[in-house]
């Protein structure tokens, strides 16, 4: 393939990488930002998502959008409620301590992982896409008879996937609403500036801790129900999702989101585009290089504030 | 950060007191009864088969169909009198995908259970990483693998690979078809381990030798979870794609192959590994009516299926498409599981062979086998006739090439076993045991 076209490709496919790890890394970075806690489950969150979206869309049935839709609703509002509940049964017990949260979350992260492999099984289970065309997509070129349009061989993305690049961006800008607009908002805001003088003015911080423990558990599950149609669900793939929402917090600067917001973009295009002109090995190596150098030139990340 | 250090270590009496019933517990599930009614044999006590599972990791879906499958085939043998009048009973372990841990399973075998020997197991880099360790047990280690590195003499005199064909044979028999049928300018898509590197390199001789070449060896990481971006690689003179995955994410590899070519795609050969456990109805995957696909035992059945294939799918418990009798959409790995039947046959085989009775008597089993040749068609053998090459420990067998036909895949060719021989490049009976 000519480079322009080639180049093409690999944006779009790094633009849908991006989409789904700013859902992911945004979860992260929101549970830290408020409550202090390293949540280490994350990504088994991530592939409860994709386990529920095929659990609904197989007991749904019907057309596969009526599946879908179901899914884009329940699986974040039931994985929501099970971090609410984990939150409630074991971070509070242990008083959020950073380092007991980290273990705490460790456990919580096989018991998700072992469950799912005894009830969901080993395979990997698709779930249809509600619409998914193929679009093939014209370039330009320079010739003697001037501007040309082609159809480079292979040039293409499915009209799923632009879906999911406009359905990540609509979250966020939600998101953002949520925070900055509403009382919810204003109040998980003050808890994450001064828990304590929060408390003092009668905010019910253990009730805000368990919703934002929720909320960050819910942005994981809605990216992957986006993205499941594309993979498939399987018990593993939490992994992944788990180390480049890590990569990026720590990036953006850990509770800031504008940063996770720019840090999302920065490694899903890297990773899109270095992968698919060097090797998927040097967009992972230069990403974990670009952590090292961020946490000993600027600790506190690209958006963060330093501590005082 | 402060660091609190809260010293509330578990006390020293609780600590013994949960290691205690630990112990017991192990102590007692080692102390369950064996089946009764077995002939008067020297020793009535079970012969034990040490089975090396994928339970867990990405080889998990395998682990599991292999697991139903060796269930069956003991409970055949046993149903029949056992081997030398005492019962079969399998000791699984869970090697997690993993060399390291595939190694300590097979310790595990030896040292805890006390198996007679040990057997199972698909991924190469786990039986690779084993293998060694059943040498040095001197534990006879039976693999279904598929791999090259049985025949190559890579391993060692303990392993042996008596019921499943390796990848230079299939590969062998598979490169005159394709050139002649499909196209002489081919490019390769396969997982970056051994078994893939194994397809890279024989196919690559295979594909010259008829005239042909491969115009691009595309290498994936077996964990890989998005292919798009490996496609542009593919240069445009490429009359075949020949594709091998493994893993996880093979749909989604296969659905993203066929979203990048659209209409225009080049001739498809692919083995089966690549949907090995997916239904190959499952959506996205029209574009692969008419393409082909080697299997090792065809997942659907054909018009002239023979009676040993019909009474083994009854008894693995698969349907006429390869999924489970209980749930259509669980497709099993058809094309390889019958690799652990015909294993556990030449297990018994060589057992009785060598009146085996117990450890003692492990070199006496490998001699058995080694001496095996020819296996005829037939329940034991259900997959097709096979010859053992004692030398190479390796067996050889007919292969199969499928074109999915309006969602069915019918065999179009069979490869007999001469075209799938090749020369020996060990003779693992020199060695010393």
């Amino acid at each position: 393939m000519d480079f322009g076209p080639h180049l093409m490709l690999a944006t779009l496919e790094g633009t849908v990488i991006a989409s789904i790890l700013v859902l992911t890394a945004m979860g992260l970075s929101i549970v830290f930002g408020v409550m202090r806690v390293v949540n280490v489950a994350h990504g088994e969150f991530f592939m409860l998502g994709a386990v529920l979206a095929w659990y609904v869309s197989k007991m749904l049935g019907g057309h596969p959008a009526i599946g879908f839709a179901a899914a884009l609703v329940i699986a974040p509002l039931v994985v929501g409620l099970i971090a609410a509940v984990s939150d409630q049964l074991i971070l509070k017990r242990i008083n959020y301590d950073p380092d007991r949260t980290i273990v705490g979350t460790i456990g919580i992260l096989f018991i998700i992982q072992q469950t799912t492999l005894m009830t969901f099984g080993p395979e990997a289970r698709p779930v249809e896409a509600p619409f998914n065309q193929r679009l093939a997509l014209p370039w330009f070129e320079f010739s003697e008879g001037g501007l040309q349009m082609i159809w480079p061989w292979g040039l293409s993305i499915t009209s799923y996937k632009l879906f999911v690049i406009f359905a990540a961006l609509t979250v966020l800008l939600a998101l953002w609403l949520f925070l900055t607009r509403t009382k919810i908002g204003l109040i998980m805001r003050a808890t994450q500036q001064d828990s304590e003088t929060a408390k003092a003015f009668g905010v019910p911080v253990g009730t805000v801790y368990s919703c934002v423990f929720g909320l960050g558990a819910a942005l994981a599950a809605l990216g992957a129900v986006l993205v499941v149609p594309i993979q498939q669900a399987h018990y593993l793939m939490g992994a992944d999702p788990l180390l480049m929402a890590f990569t990026v917090v720590i990036i953006g600067g850990l509770g800031s989101l504008p940063g996770t917001v720019i840090a999302a973009f920065l490694i899903g295009m890297s990773d899109g585009i270095i992968s698919v002109f060097f090797s998927p090995t040097l967009a992972q190596i230069i990403a974990t290089f670009l952590v090292a150098m961020i946490l000993v030139f600027r600790p506190q990340g690209l958006m963060g504030k330093a501590e005082t | 950060m402060t660091i609190k250090t809260t010293k509330n270590a578990v006390s020293r009496r609780k600590a013994l007191l949960g290691l205690g019933v630990g112990a017991g517990a192990l102590a007692t599930s080692g102390l369950m009864p064996g089946a009764m009614g077995f002939a008067q044999a020297q020793s009535s006590a079970p012969i034990k088969i040490g089975f090396q599972k994928h339970a867990t990791g990405i080889g998990a879906a395998y682990g599991r169909w292999y697991d139903a499958t060796t269930t069956a085939a003991i409970q055949r043998i046993n149903d029949s009198g056992g081997i030398n009048g005492r019962p079969v009973e399998i000791v699984t372990e869970d090697d997690g995908t993993d060399p390291s841990r595939g190694a300590e399973a097979l310790e595990k075998f030896e040292k805890l259970h006390s198996c007679d020997v040990a057997f199972g197991t698909l991924f190469s880099h786990v039986v690779i990483g084993s293998a060694p360790r059943a040498a040095e047990l001197k534990l006879p280690y039976f693999v279904v693998s598929e791999g090259h590195h049985v025949a190559s003499g890579m391993l060692n005199r303990y392993t042996l690979q008596p019921g499943i064909t390796d990848v230079k044979s299939q590969v062998v028999s598979m490169a005159p078809f394709i050139a002649n049928n499909l196209g002489k300018k081919v490019t390769m898509i396969f997982p970056d381990f051994a078994f893939g590197h194994d397809h890279r390199d024989f196919f690559t001789q295979a594909i010259e030798a008829q005239g042909g070449e491969v115009v691009a060896k595309i290498a994936i990481p077996p964990t890989e979870t998005s292919f798009t971006r490996y496609f542009p690689s593919i240069p445009r003179e490429t009359e075949v794609i020949y594709h091998v995955m493994v893993g996880p994410a093979v749909l989604t590899f296969v659905k993203e192959m066929g979203e990048f070519f659209g209409p225009s795609r080049p001739e498809l050969f692919g083995f089966i590994d690549s949907l090995e456990a997916v239904g190959i109805d499952s959506p996205g995957l029209e574009f692969l009516e008419s393409t082909y696909f080697w299997e090792g035992m065809p997942r659907h059945v054909q018009d002239n299926q023979s009676e040993a294939e019909k009474t083994y799918r009854a008894a693995v418990g698969c349907d006429d498409r390869g999924a489970s009798l209980d749930d259509p959409a669980d497709v099993s790995t058809y094309a390889h599981m019958f690799g652990c039947w015909e294993t556990l046959n030449v297990i018994k085989a060589g057992m009785e062979a060598a009146d085996y009775q117990g450890p003692q008597d492990r070199t006496k089993l490998i001699e058995a086998v080694e001496a095996m040749s020819d296996m005829p068609e037939s329940l034991d053998h259900p997959q097709g006739a096979k010859r053992f090459n004692g030398k190479t420990h390796q067996v050889f067998g007919q292969q199969f090439i499928s074109k999915v036909t309006e969602g069915k895949m019918v065999v179009e060719h069979v490869a007999t076993i001469e075209d799938g021989l090749y020369e020996d490049e060990v003779d693992y009976t020199t060695q010393s045991f």
